[in-house]
C-alpha cells in the first residue's frame, strides 16, 4: 500500500456523514511535528526576500516587498558568469543518470538471482547480502585513492559509477522478482516459443515495475543528496553538483555576511523543484519495499 | 543512501532487511513459488545480466577496499640524495599506520562526539518517528495528510543544504529562533545543533516506515481491545507499540548506521563556527588526513579502521535489538 492511498483510506473512514469530534490530542502534536518540519522553510522562504541589509534589521518572520527576490535570485544566477545554472544541470545529470543506469544493473541483476539457479548463484547472493553492511560513504576516499592512482578522478563518470551497484537494490529486486514474476507465466512463455531474453524484456521487467521505480527513486535522491564522493572526487568547480557548488559558495562568501542572500536564495532554489518532484511521485514510492515487507 | 545523520546514507542502508522480510513474510514464501524454471535448455542470460552488477562491484568496492588496505600497510619515506624529499619512495610499514590512528587522542575524541550525537539523535528520531506515526493512526486525528506531507517534507532536502539552512537559524546575525540569546555553538549545544539537523532530514522518512508498518497490523485487534473498554492511549502502548517492535528495530539500526557515517553536517557548519574542528568527527579526520594533510596511508588506514568498527557496530546493534525485539514480542 503506498502512502497516498493508506491516507486516503483515512481520510475516508475518518469522515463519516456525522463528523465525530476531533481528537485534539494527537491532532496538536502533528501540528507541532508540522510546524517544526516546514518552518526552516517558510523561514528560507522570507529571508530569500529580503535585501543584505534588511536580512539584519527586520523581523525575521516578515517578509520583505522592495524586490530584494528578484535582485537576489539576478545575483545567484550572475555569480560567477551564471555557474549556479550549471551546478543545477550537473545535479540533474548525476542524479537521473545515475539512478536510471543504477535501476537497469540492479534490476538485471535481481532478476537473474530471483528467477535462476546456477553454479554459485547462492554464493553470489550471500555476498550481496554481507554488501549491504558496507557503510558506502565510508568507501569515498579508498574509490579516490584508487581512481586518482589511474588518473581518473575530476569527471562525470567517477562520480557516477561508484554508485550505480547498490546491495540493497539488489537485494530488493531479486525478493521483488521471486515474489511477484510467476513461473508458470514463464514456463506458458517458455512453451510458446519465447527466448529467455524475450522473457526476461517483455514479462519480468514490467512485473517488477514497481520495485524499479523504487529503486529509481531511491538511487535519485541518494545520489542528488551525495555530498562526501562529489566532494572527494571533483575539485574544478565546473563538475560540482548543487551541494558542493552552495557549500563552495557559503566557504568563499564565509566570513563576509554581505553574500548570505545569495546562499539563502541559492538554498531556496536547490530546495522547491525537487520537494515538488517528490511530494507529486509520492504515490508511486513505496516505503513498504524499502522497510522489506512485499504482500507477495 | 542512509537513515539517521546523513541521508544519502538512508535508503541503501536498511540492513536489517532480514528483521522486515522475516515479519513481512517474504521469507515464507513457499519454496515453490520460487523455485526458479527447471533448465530444460541451457541459458547463459542469468549469468549475462549479472555481469555489469559483478564488474561493477568488483571495481568500486572491491579493488578499492583491497587498495585501501595495501596503501594502509605503506609509507611513504624521504629518499636521501640531492631531491630528498621531492623523490619519496614507498616502503612496507606493517601495522605502523595502526599503531599511530589508535595510539591517537584526537581519532578517539573524534569516535566520541559522533557517538554523543548519535546518543542524542539515534533516540530522538525512533521516538519522534513513532510518536507521529502512532498519532497519524489515531481515530478522529485531523490534519493527517497535511501532517504527514509537512513532516516527510525535510527528507527531499540533502543534507547540505538542510544543514545550511538550520545553520542560517543558528547564526546569531540572522536566526529567527532565538540565536541571540541561546549559543547553539556552545561547547555542549552544538552536540544538540548537530543532532537536530540529522533528525530533521530523516524523522519524516521514518515514520512514514512505522506508519506503514502500523498499518498493516490487523484491525480487528484494535476493535477488539476497543470493546473490551481500552483508551485510545492503552491501545497505541500496550497493542500497537509492542507490535511494532520489529520495525523499531529495523529503523533503529538504520539510524544508528546513519550516525556512524555522520560527515555532511558537521563538515557544512564548519565554515560558520570554530565550535566544529576539521576531526570533529571520524570522517573528518579521514577526509583531513588524506586530502589536506595529503598522507593517504594513514588516511587509508583510519579508513579501514572505521569501516570494521561500523561493520561491526552494525552487526552488534542488530543481534542485541533483534533479541530485544523478540523477548518483547512474548
Amino acid at each position: 500500500m503506498t502512502a497516498v492511498t493508506t491516507a486516503a483510506r483515512t481520510a475516508g473512514a475518518a469522515a463519516p456523514a456525522k463528523r465525530p469530534r476531533t481528537n485534539w490530542i494527537p491532532t496538536v502534536i502533528l501540528l507541532i511535528g508540522a510546524v517544526y518540519c516546514v518552518l526552516p522553510v517558510v523561514w528560507i522562504v522570507i529571508a530569500s526576500t529580503k535585501t543584505n541589509s534588511e536580512l539584519f534589521s527586520t523581523a525575521p518572520f516578515a517578509p520583505s516587498f522592495h524586490g530584494g527576490f528578484f535582485s537576489n535570485l539576478r545575483a545567484l544566477f550572475a555569480y560567477d558568469h551564471g555557474i549556479f545554472a550549471r551546478w543545477a544541470l550537473n545535479s540533474v545529470i548525476y542524479a537521473v543518470g545515475g539512478a536510471t543506469l543504477s535501476t537497469i544493473v540492479c534490476g538485471c541483476a535481481g532478476y537473474a538471482l530471483g528467477k535462476y539457479r546456477f553454479l554459485g548463484s547462492v554464493w553470489l547472493f550471500r555476498m550481496i547480502v554481507a554488501a549491504v553492511l558496507l557503510p558506502q560513504i565510508m568507501l569515498a576516499i579508498p574509490q579516490f585513492l584508487l581512481l586518482a592512482k589511474f588518473g581518473m578522478t575530476n569527471n562525470y563518470a567517477a562520480v557516477i559509477l561508484p554508485q550505480l551497484v547498490s546491495p540493497f537494490a539488489i537485494y530488493l529486486c531479486k525478493i521483488y522478482a521471486e515474489a511477484s514474476v510467476s513461473d508458470q507465466l514463464l514456463e506458458a512463455a517458455r512453451v510458446d516459443g519465447a527466448s529467455e531474453w524475450r522473457m526476461f524484456a517483455s514479462i519480468g521487467s514490467r512485473l517488477m515495475a514497481p520495485a524499479l521505480v523504487t529503486v529509481f527513486l531511491l538511487q535519485f535522491i541518494g545520489i542528488w543528496n551525495n555530498f562526501m564522493l562529489p566532494f572527494v572526487m571533483l575539485n574544478r568547480d565546473r563538475l560540482f553538483p548543487l551541494t558542493e557548488g552552495l557549500y563552495g559558495l557559503l566557504i568563499i562568501t564565509g566570513g563576509q555576511a554581505a553574500q548570505y542572500t545569495i546562499v539563502i536564495v541559492g538554498v531556496l532554489v536547490s530546495v522547491i523543484p525537487l520537494a515538488t518532484i517528490f511530494l507529486l511521485l509520492q504515490r508511486y514510492w513505496r516505503v513498504d519495499l524499502v522497510s522489506g515487507g512485499i504482500k507477495a | 543512501m542512509s537513515v539517521t545523520g546523513d541521508r544519502s546514507g538512508t535508503p541503501s542502508a536498511p540492513r536489517t532487511m532480514k528483521t522486515g522480510a522475516s515479519v513481512h513474510g517474504v521469507r515464507d514464501v513457499p519454496e515453490s513459488a520460487s523455485r526458479p524454471p527447471r533448465g530444460r535448455r541451457h541459458t547463459l542470460l542469468p549469468q549475462t545480466l549479472l555481469v555489469p552488477a559483478v564488474v561493477l562491484f568488483l571495481l568500486f568496492t572491491v579493488a578499492p577496499g583491497g587498495y585501501a588496505i595495501y596503501l594502509s600497510l605503506m609509507k611513504d619515506k624521504v629518499g636521501g640524495g640531492l631531491f630528498g624529499d621531492q623523490n619519496p619512495t614507498t616502503v612496507f610499514a606493517g601495522l605502523e599506520n595502526y599503531r599511530s590512528a589508535f595510539g591517537d587522542a584526537e581519532f578517539w575524541h573524534s569516535i566520541g562526539r559522533m557517538l554523543l550525537v548519535a546518543v542524542i539523535g539515534v533516540p530522538a528520531t525512533i521516538a519522534l518517528a513513532t510518536l507521529f506515526a502512532l498519532c497519524l493512526d489515531a481515530k478522529r486525528a485531523r490534519l493527517v495528510g497535511f501532517a504527514r506531507l509537512a513532516i516527510f517534507l525535510p527528507y527531499a532536502v540533502p543534507g547540505v543544504v538542510a544543514t545550511l539552512l538550520w545553520g542560517f537559524l543558528y547564526l546569531p546575525a540572522t536566526s529567527p529562533i532565538g540565536g541571540g540569546t541561546v549559543d547553539y555553538f556552545g561547547s555542549k549545544m552544538v552536540f544538540f545543533a548537530v543532532a537536530n539537523v540529522a533528525v530533521w532530514g530523516v524523522l519524516g522518512f521514518n515514520m512514514v516506515v512505522v506508519y506503514t508498518s502500523l498499518r498493516g497490523l490487523p484491525r480487528e485487534l484494535f476493535q477488539a481491545a476497543e470493546l473490551d473498554g481500552a483508551s485510545e492511549l492503552q491501545i497505541a502502548l500496550r497493542i500497537k507499540l509492542p507490535m511494532l517492535a520489529p520495525t523499531l528495530t529495523l529503523i533503529s539500526v538504520f539510524s544508528l548506521i546513519g550516525a556512524l557515517q555522520l560527515f555532511n553536517e558537521p563538515t557544512t557548519l564548519k565554515p560558520i563556527t570554530n565550535a566544529i574542528s576539521s576531526t570533529w568527527v571520524p570522517l573528518m579526520r579521514v577526509y583531513t588526513d588524506a586530502f589536506v594533510d595529503n598522507d593517504i596511508h594513514r588516511g587509508a588506514a583510519a579508513s579501514f579502521l572505521l569501516i570494521v568498527l561500523t561493520v561491526t557496530a552494525t552487526v552488534a546493534a542488530n543481534a542485541v535489538l533483534r533479541l530485544i525485539a523478540r523477548r518483547s514480542e512474548r
